[in-house]
């Protein structure tokens, strides 16, 4: 009967130890995930706030300045009126796309933080496919955008997400290949390497200086592929009423906003990673004695250091592609498919052709 | 597919960011007013009643299109594995990749000729 005791005992302490590792493991999963997207929520809460505050300040008005100081809680305050606002259906529309499809734009431009470095062993998960994961992903939102404007069963907003489905898909083929480009001449996939493959001379080691074709090519495609003026023809307003959008209100409605904002934080990311050298600094690396890496404290502050560089070049492409909003006029559909199809998609396939030819020289 | 490790946090994620719209609609769910009405739910056509459905034929041009880009995405999915192991495989190996290219470069001349990237 002891021996029994015992033995339950020590059967249950090693199933109970079991399960506290596997839930210490679940919860080392967990952590890092909730708080990429604390912080990526935080930053499109910057971003909308950016937004407002900046196109104020191009029209001469005062912009957002109730809600909190300066009207930082803006944007906290718009999301919380969208939550209490009625969630309508179109009466005649089909109900289960027209509610999967805001979800699946969220999802998977979501998911394309997953391969995003913030610094040196700072990414959720450093994939070998790295970027493709990106390109692979982002392509599902147009699909979401469909579904949301074939749901709806109105005519403008399924004019609208026809006009998305077309624009995504003739910029996909010119920013792909612009990141075939940056991957060959960092030989990998991997967003880590890319930005180490940058490292080396500073400023002037960044891939904008090697691919300056395939970095403007890649700024207009990904300005594209965020549907932003001048290249907003799915919700061109004075066509279209607000394109695929038309017949959403409440929280299905906010959570497009969300879309298009999280796409605009991912590309400038993305610029800020593929061309800009991602976490480094605009002197060359400076030698860390061997000491001193093994410091918390140096590591604490080199994290943050690469955080903070990260962001202010992404917030500076961020910065150009709202102050683009303002500047230049919304293109014509014909005008945006031969800029797509007849203009960058042969530039970026000779880039693509040049970049070999250099890297086939230096082999 | 679940065999790999290292993918194992992608679906943690995919998970996590599956709960944000389903727990966004759970909160408007309970806290949203409803007051429905025949008008309030038909679709917007510019305040007049709704003429006929939207689910009709549209424009053949978006279809063009989309042959024209598969024809690409594909091309390029292929050229990836290439340019991964350029160093290793030199130059005999970007001669074939150069007539791979090619190919659809006489593709998309074909289509410019023929018209399937016009518009209007």
């Amino acid at each position: 009967m002891i021996i029994d005791m015992t033995e339950v005992q020590a059967i249950n302490s090693f199933s109970s130890s079991e399960s506290v590792k596997e839930v210490y493991g679940l919860i080392s999963l967990f952590i890092p995930i909730l708080s990429l997207i604390l912080g990526i929520i935080i930053g499109v809460l910057v971003i909308v706030w950016l937004e407002r505050e900046i196109s104020a300040a191009i029209q001469q008005r005062i912009g957002p300045e109730y809600a909190g100081p300066l009207g930082i809680l803006q944007a906290i305050a718009d999301g919380t009126k969208l939550l209490f606002k009625e969630d309508l259906f179109p009466s005649r529309g089909n109900i289960r796309l027209f509610s999967i499809g805001p979800s699946l734009a969220v999802i998977s431009i979501l998911l394309s933080y997953l391969v995003m470095p913030f610094g040196y062993r700072l990414v959720l998960a450093d994939l070998s496919i790295g970027v493709f994961l990106w390109i692979a992903i982002s392509s599902i939102a147009p699909i979401g955008l469909l579904m949301s404007g074939y749901g709806s069963n109105n005519k403008y907003s399924f004019s609208g997400g026809l006009r998305a489905a077309a624009q995504s898909i003739s910029y996909e083929i010119p920013l792909t290949l612009c990141v075939l480009s940056i991957s060959l001449l960092s030989n990998s996939l991997s967003t880590v390497d890319i930005v180490e493959a940058q490292s080396k001379y500073g400023f002037w080691g960044w891939n904008l200086w090697r691919q300056p074709i395939g970095f403007i090519v890649f700024l207009i495609s990904s300005l594209a592929e965020c549907e932003r003026l001048p290249f907003d023809l799915p919700e061109a307003e004075e066509e279209l009423v607000a394109g695929y959008q038309t017949e959403y209100s409440g929280i299905k409605y906010g959570l497009f906003y969300v879309a298009s904002y999280l796409n605009l934080l991912v590309s400038s990311l993305f610029v800020t990673v593929l061309y800009l050298g991602g976490w480094n600094l605009f002197i060359p690396y400076i030698f860390i004695p061997e000491l001193l890496v093994k410091n918390q404290m140096v590591v604490v502050f080199g994290m943050t250091m690469g955080i903070f560089i990260t962001l202010v070049k992404a917030y500076l492409f961020l910065f150009i592609s709202i102050t683009t909003r303002w500047t230049l006029p919304r293109m014509r559909m014909d005008q945006l498919l031969n800029l797509g199809w007849k203009f960058l998609l042969p530039i970026s396939l000779g880039n693509l052709l040049l970049t070999t030819s250099f890297q086939l020289v230096s082999l | 597919m679940f065999l790999l490790h290292e993918y194992d946090i992608f679906w943690a994620f995919l998970i996590i960011s599956s709960i944000i719209p389903i727990l966004a609609f759970l909160i408007s769910g309970v806290l949203t007013p409803i007051r429905e009405g025949s008008e309030k739910l038909s679709s917007y056509e510019s305040g007049i009643e709704p003429m006929g459905n939207a689910w009709l034929q549209f424009r053949i041009r978006y279809y063009m299109f989309a042959l024209v880009f598969v024809v690409f995405d594909v091309e390029t999915v292929f050229l990836y594995p290439w340019a991964m192991s350029f160093d290793v495989l030199g130059i005999s190996v970007f001669i074939e990749a150069f007539i791979f290219v090619l190919i659809p470069i006489v593709g998309l001349v074909y289509a410019w000729r023929k018209g399937a990237l016009e518009w209007s």
